[in-house]
């Protein structure tokens, strides 16, 4: 056998390795949407209704139209040939009101956009909103989910005086059979309520008409690139290949970004009439009142079981805040919720119906999470009641009721075959690192003293890598290019798009170690349409389950190549890739990739049925979604005096499959449970009965601060997903999605003394206050 | 109005109008991409600088207001292409992620080593509560302070 001379590179998949876009990020070098200066560039700003419902009664722009520095002023009647605001959800019997991009005679939320004003800078492009003159009709409004649909609200849309958006059921198994058998039944309702994701950027365009060519660049901080250029290019009647997207650098989305929106069209509008780059930029406040929000669910629960602990089946009506029309995946986002409302437990029987209702509201949409957080939190909770009223350890009835190991893949009671699991190990982890026993006696002498201590447990399931693209309304595969230069350089074009996920480290990882390259070999590309490939983008937990597996099986592509060129040039059949060379395994003789690479551009020969140039593009279609789990568990005390609630110890044990980088994979953790810990505690969106939305500013949201959250202790177990080759499961959702039921089973555990059962989110100082002072009267 | 900044070290005349945000100066009339706009309410810390020495938030300031004065942004904090200490650490304890509260949480917290050199924690919590981060969580924050901490007072 003939020996190799090849130094075997470190692994660097599974390190900790600090980013490679944080140099720009740290400098301020960085350009995101606002950034962005154009030749000529004009400013916009929108006009948008103060009232939850109301007709345009009279709409005067000539004042605004006059003032110095203003260009243009457009209004709903100058819109017809837009098309609307697209839902690309959809469900038997959907309603799907007219979303056009700027109102007609009537505006449905406050918020709504009415008209736009064009300057030649922002100042005065406000000036010219506030110079028009309306008349408004105002109407009534309604803000309350069950309110809208309860027969004697105002209609939301006239057409469809029950303001009922859809109904959608699912049913599986016998729930009449599980019920008539249960021992026992716990219900409850429980709210997940309102919750504004809050990017710390705002959304922004910039759209730029090229005259000559009649084609369209807009720039929009947007999660998915490639799906907003097919719709807007469908929106604005363009041809698609002359509309292109960018999304620069963004400053987050947390699925808020998740969609296509109105001003993204109406940008693009403006720049064709106007023949000049435009450029909006979301105020917080617009941002508050118009990007979409969370979450919304008011959730009838019915779970039962045997005194044993054996749950036998589950109950579920569940209203769904809908807002004043569908977003993009608005009406997709209960109905994932009730495919995860078994969570981890083995029941088959399960009846969930499903009412959309139509609220003077902003849209709901995708947040963090996006259905299974409500679910979880559900089922977690019930458990936990469960527990309570059988008087048992809510460790033991979790313990009883998971799927066992030998039975993944599990089918569950929602019809989803989860890939792989290992659910007790997280949970067992947990209980070990909190000291689960001591922490009870704890409680005991706590008790004993007065004080209200409490802990909570959850263990979540949650559904990521979107997904199989049967289950999915636009494609659930990811793209991925590996383009290498004649000098040996190469370029990953990735079809996700990532904005704060680190995927530029993590695929350069993934991708020195398969071409065992250095780092400072890679560049990893995103968010053009016009230099990559179609893509999905990043949402879902699903840019490095399905986006880093679509790059792996183009690294796979792309190594078969090289070695046919390095055969070629070794003169040899025998010949291996591995080190960033090709070597001949009979006389150890090595080429390096550069070599092969060129060799493939200069092309003066070719190896056998091969093509020149060294590019692979891999569309990756997953067989199924991955299903990440763990247990959280959170110790809190509560102060009798101000009913604050004090996070004194808050753990995290997450199985997410394998780890490509431990440090970006705590810092998806860390903010995912800071998330979760803001809905537990301090946020809602809160509109009144006229529709206002009474927090619509960083002053009365309560996005959390350093002070208001607690020390995160973290650790891991690791079941592969047999999903994708990396045996990854995503990471992004998780920690939103276990922080939320342990937090409320915390508090709750706490309060049992008080003979309290419950407790709706959020856990602010007040609603606990009032509780203790109601329990003590 | 006429007005003349030392902005990064350089001295900048310009023509503002009265109402025009230091924010907006920085951003739209120097040409400045560090400093962000996360809400121009004073609440979110994104467009944090230094003026004279002392963090304030540039939206809740105007220009005019900077005239004759010593404005820092996150752009001169680099010495010769050296990262400052606050920066380096923010880059290895990973205590960012999408970036946008970054130039002003390190502007921040360059603020807070300065007044104490060895924080708490709950010292390094105060410290940045003024500045909102909806990605990390704080905890990559806290330890990156930390990191600087001890590497500046080394």
């Amino acid at each position: 056998m003939a020996t190799t001379t090849i130094t075997k590179t470190e692994p660097l998949v599974g390190k900790r390795i600090r980013r490679r876009e944080d140099p720009r990020l740290i400098t301020g070098a960085a350009t995101y949407v606002d950034d962005i200066k154009l030749p000529g560039m004009y400013h916009a700003a929108i006009l948008r209704s103060p009232h939850g419902a109301a007709r345009i009664a009279a709409l005067d722009i000539s004042r605004a139209a006059a003032h110095p520095g203003v260009v243009a002023v457009f209004t709903g009647k100058d819109i017809t040939g837009v098309g609307p605001v697209p839902c690309g959800a959809s469900l038997p019997g959907l309603r799907v009101p007219v979303h056009t991009i700027l109102a007609q005679d009537r505006v449905y939320f406050v918020g709504h956009p009415v008209a736009v004003v064009v300057a030649s800078d922002r100042y005065i492009a406000r000036d010219g909103v506030d110079l028009i003159d309306v008349e408004w009709d105002v109407l009534p409004a309604v803000s309350d989910p069950e309110k809208a649909i309860a027969g004697d609200a105002p209609a939301v849309h006239p057409e469809w005086p029950d303001n009922i958006a859809f109904h959608h059921h699912q049913e599986n198994g016998n729930v009449d059979d599980a019920f008539a058998q249960a021992e026992v039944v716990v219900k409850q309702r429980i709210t997940s309520q309102r919750l504004i994701p809050t990017a710390m950027e705002t959304r922004g365009v910039v759209a730029d008409f090229q005259t000559g060519d009649k084609a369209l660049t807009l720039y929009s901080s947007t999660q998915v690139p490639h799906l907003l250029r097919t719709l807007i290019a469908l929106m604005l009647g363009l041809p698609e290949n002359k509309t292109r997207v960018v999304a620069p650098e963004m400053g987050g989305g947390f699925g808020s970004k998740l969609n296509v929106y109105a001003e993204e069209a109406l940008m693009g509008f403006v720049a064709m009439k106007i023949g000049k780059p435009v450029k909006w930029i979301e105020s917080r406040r617009e941002n508050y009142l118009t990007t979409i929000h969370g979450r919304g669910h008011v959730d009838y629960f019915e779970i039962a079981a045997k005194r044993d602990g054996t749950i036998l089946g589950m109950k579920l009506k569940l209203i769904q805040d809908i807002g004043a029309y569908h977003q993009l995946l608005t009406p997709a986002i209960p109905t994932l919720s009730v495919l995860m409302m078994p969570g981890l437990y083995k029941f088959q029987n399960i009846r969930a119906h499903v009412v959309g209702a139509f609220t003077n509201c902003v849209p709901t949409d995708a947040y963090r999470g996006a259905g299974r957080p409500e679910a979880t939190h559900g089922i977690e909770r019930m458990v936990d009641m469960l527990a309570a009223e059988i008087g048992m350890d809510p460790v033991e009835i979790r313990l009883k009721n998971f799927v066992a190991n030998e039975q993944f893949p599990f089918s569950t009671a929602t019809g989803l075959v989860y890939d792989s699991g290992n659910y007790a190990a997280p949970l067992m982890k947990a209980l070990d690192l909190v000291d689960y026993q001591g922490l009870r006696a704890q409680q005991k002498k706590a008790r004993e003293e007065g004080r209200l201590m409490g802990i909570g447990i959850s263990t979540y399931g949650e559904i990521c890598a979107f997904g199989p693209s049967p289950a999915t309304p636009a494609g659930g595969w990811e793209s991925a290019t590996v383009k290498i230069d004649p000098t040996g350089k190469v370029t990953v074009m990735t079809g996700a798009c990532p904005h704060g996920q680190g995927e530029e480290t993590t695929f350069a990882q993934i991708t020195a170690d398969e071409l065992g390259i250095p780092l400072d070999d890679i560049h990893v590309i995103r968010g053009d349409t016009a230099i990559v490939q179609y893509g999905i983008g990043t949402f879902g937990s699903r840019g490095t389950a399905v986006g880093g597996a679509a790059l792996y099986f183009a690294l796979q592509e792309v190594k078969a190549k090289l070695k046919r060129y390095g055969a070629m040039l070794l003169e040899s059949d025998d010949v291996s890739y591995q080190g960033g060379q090709c070597v001949c395994n009979k006389t150890g003789r090595t080429v390096s990739l550069a070599e092969m690479s060129g060799a493939s551009y200069r092309a003066m020969k070719l190896p056998p049925n091969t093509s020149p140039g060294m590019q692979v593009t891999n569309f990756w279609e997953p067989p199924n979604f991955t299903f990440p789990f763990g247990a959280h568990i959170a110790v809190t005390e509560i102060d009798r005096e101000t009913g604050a609630v004090q996070v004194k110890r808050y753990f995290a044990v997450d199985d997410i499959g394998n780890i490509i980088n431990p440090l970006i994979v705590d810092g998806q953790l860390h903010g995912g449970v800071a998330q979760g810990l803001g809905q537990a505690l301090y946020e809602q969106a809160v509109y009144d009965e006229n529709a206002q939305l009474v927090t619509g500013e960083l002053m009365d949201y309560a996005v959390p601060k350093a002070t208001m959250v607690p020390w995160i202790e973290s650790d891991h177990t690791v079941t592969p997903s047999p999903v994708n080759p990396l045996g990854v499961k995503g990471v992004g959702e998780a920690g939103t999605i276990g922080c939320s039921p342990a937090m409320v089973n915390s508090v709750v555990d706490a309060l049992r003394p008080l003979g309290v059962k419950h407790v709706d989110m959020p856990m602010t100082s007040e609603k606990i206050w009032r509780i203790l002072n109601s329990a003590q009267a | 109005m006429k007005i003349t900044v030392t902005l990064n070290g350089k001295t900048r005349t310009s023509d503002v109008e009265p109402r025009l945000l230091l924010i907006h100066y920085l951003r739209e009339e120097a040409g400045l991409t560090g400093p962000h706009i996360g809400c121009e309410t004073s609440l979110c810390g994104a467009c944090t600088v230094e003026v004279d020495g002392k963090a304030v938030k540039s939206c809740a300031m105007f220009a005019v207001q900077a005239d004759g004065r010593n404005v820092l942004t996150i752009e001169g904090l680099a010495a010769n292409g050296t990262l400052h200490p606050v920066q380096e650490a923010f880059w290895n304890e990973h205590a960012l992620q999408c970036g946008f509260c970054t130039p002003g949480m390190i502007m921040a917290s360059k603020q807070l080593l300065e007044r104490n050199p060895n924080p708490t924690e709950d010292e390094i919590r105060h410290g940045i509560d003024g500045n909102l981060c909806r990605c990390t969580g704080y905890q990559h924050i806290v330890n990156a302070v930390k990191a600087a901490a001890s590497k500046m007072g080394a």
